[in-house]
């Protein structure tokens, strides 16, 4: 069978399987209907419900006006699928192209395409983990439990983690009035995503709405009383503080456990694939049927130097998905590499802050419109004397400018005038983003002695 | 019904805001927030907002309607 016949057999029908039935996962299946695929199709997902937006979660859900139970994705067609909801994946057996479900039925596919994402990275300590009051936020049955707790009014919230996450969790309990503690262990929140320089307008309009902020803390305890309820959590200053209720945002993790053993090549990192969505195996050979997309997949940008990107964007896990059912179906020639320019939101104290392309690689920044001081800004992210991204706090309308700027590699820094260009925005500063080579997580353990019996070990908490 | 609301490309033009109060609304001065389920009777309402979009960020699946021909997916690629 010639390559043309085979693609028109698969396209007529051929089966897909996608595992992983949440944002991306529909999106791909809708692309493929559309682009006229009439083969069998079949979603795979853990949990029993349809395709949901998780964005609202941290945002409208926990402010009471939206439901957790009520936030499905609407289609864009009708898809002819199979869906098997509430059942995960455990397996995949890439010779005979079969996948295993854990109620031990298999599905075979002709082209497999991999959407599992992430999950909320869980509180280290499991026995603390367990303590009713502790909470994680990232499926929509989280956020219900958490919106319940909100809702009865606590005493206190500690939020474990100032990214985006726990920011917008931090942002919708003071606005529901709750004292709120913020334990983060960087400089600042945000830090890691958008540097110093911009993290300290984040930690101003924390403490600006009220916020406990503590940075440069870890927690290291959360104690429960006798009937196993969250009371106490202790600090890495040594204070404790007292609190009901628990949320870790310490961010998440790929679910690629179920491919351990397959020959895909996966991993606590996500799954590689090339710019056309094609997973790698383990040899580093690229896979020609298994195909992957959204949070779960890493995959080199042409524009950022052919670095492989994981984005846990909403954006990416469409655009990503588009191209994935666009190339499976597909001939080599007629393939697109995935060239989305990375750009995600949030909605925290009342601002809106976007970003185009990825600040975590700029060198300097400059603060190109606006003022840090009015925390209503455009910041210019550079990167070897080209412009690498874009954020903005309440200045959305610049951002689609930036992002040409970023896709043509304009000069850093910017050489034109801008609107509302301030004295203190004229010169970029170091974007102060924390060193990759230092580990950030942790303690340092110092082991003073020489002989098995005298040596000593020294536990000095993280700090940032 | 359900929607959604691309918010990489929503540039708070506010529209959706006033056409459809009950299920959109302005959180300062920029950001959306709005119900991903709007209620039966906000259908004619929530219409007009999704059309008046200056951007054409909203996304809505009507019941009891075929899908609206969304040919260009709301990935926020312009």
């Amino acid at each position: 069978m010639s390559g043309d016949h085979a693609l028109e057999w698969l396209r007529r029908e051929g089966r897909i399987v996608i595992v992983g039935a949440s944002l991306a996962g529909l999106r791909a299946a809708e692309t493929l209907r559309k682009e006229g695929f009439a083969g069998s199709l079949t979603l795979i997902g853990d949990e029993p419900h349809e395709p949901y937006d998780r964005p609202p979660l941290s945002k409208q859900v926990l402010l009471g006006h939206a439901s957790a139970d009520h936030t499905e994705l609407p289609r864009r067609r009708g898809l002819d699928a199979q869906w098997r909801l509430g059942v995960a994946a455990t397996g995949l057996d890439m010779a005979a192209r079969r996948v295993r479900l854990a109620d031990g039925d298999e599905v075979e596919y002709d082209r497999l395409l991999i959407t599992t994402g992430v999950r909320a990275r869980p509180w280290p300590h499991p026995a603390e983990a367990e303590l009713d009051g502790v909470f994680v936020l990232r499926t929509r049955d989280d956020a219900a439990r958490l919106h319940r707790r909100l809702a009865a009014s606590p005493r206190r919230v500690l939020v474990i983690g100032a990214g985006f996450t726990g920011s917008e969790i931090a942002s919708a309990c003071r606005e529901r009035g709750l004292p709120v503690t913020v334990a983060e262990r960087g400089a600042a929140p945000l830090v890691g995503a958008l540097g110093g320089v911009i993290g300290q307008v984040a930690a101003e309009l924390q403490r600006a709405h009220g916020v406990d902020l503590r940075c440069g803390i870890m927690v290291t305890g959360l104690e429960g009383d006798s009937a196993g309820r969250l009371r106490r959590a202790h600090l890495s200053d040594g204070t404790t503080l007292d609190t009901d209720v628990a949320v870790v945002s310490l961010g998440a993790t790929r679910n690629t456990e179920w491919l351990a053993g397959s020959g895909v090549g996966a991993g606590p990192r996500g799954i590689a694939c090339d710019a056309g969505c094609r997973a790698f195996d383990i040899r580093g050979i690229v896979t020609d049927d298994i195909f992957v997309a959204g949070d779960v997949a890493r995959s080199p940008h042409a524009i950022f130097g052919y670095q492989f990107l994981s984005l846990e964007h909403w954006g990416n896990a469409v655009a990503q998905a588009e191209t994935a059912a666009h190339n499976m179906i597909s001939s080599s020639s007629e393939r697109r590499p995935h060239l989305w320019v990375p750009a995600f939101w949030s909605s925290q104290f009342g601002v809106n802050i976007k970003s185009v392309g990825v600040p975590s690689l700029g060198e300097e920044v400059i603060v190109a419109q606006g003022s840090l001081a009015d925390h209503r800004f455009t910041g210019v992210y550079g990167y070897q004397g080209r412009v690498i991204a874009a954020v903005s706090f309440d200045q959305t309308k610049w951002l689609e400018f930036y992002q040409r700027q970023i896709e043509t590699a304009a000069p850093f820094p910017p050489e034109y005038s801008s609107v509302d260009r301030r004295p203190e925005g004229l010169r970029p500063v170091p974007a102060d983003f924390p060193d990759p080579s230092l580990p950030t997580h942790g303690p340092s353990v110092t082991v003073s002695g020489y002989s098995p019996t005298d040596q000593r070990i020294t536990f000095t908490p993280a700090r940032a | 019904m359900r929607l959604v609301v691309d918010l990489n490309r929503c540039q708070g033009y506010a529209q959706c805001a006033f056409l459809a109060p009950d299920v959109f609304a302005m959180h300062g001065e920029e950001s959306l927030l709005y119900n991903p389920h709007a209620d039966e009777a906000q259908r004619e309402q929530v219409r007009r907002a999704a059309t008046a979009c200056p951007v054409q960020a909203i996304l809505v699946e009507y019941p009891q309607e075929a899908p609206a021909a969304v040919e260009e997916g709301l990935s926020g690629v312009r």
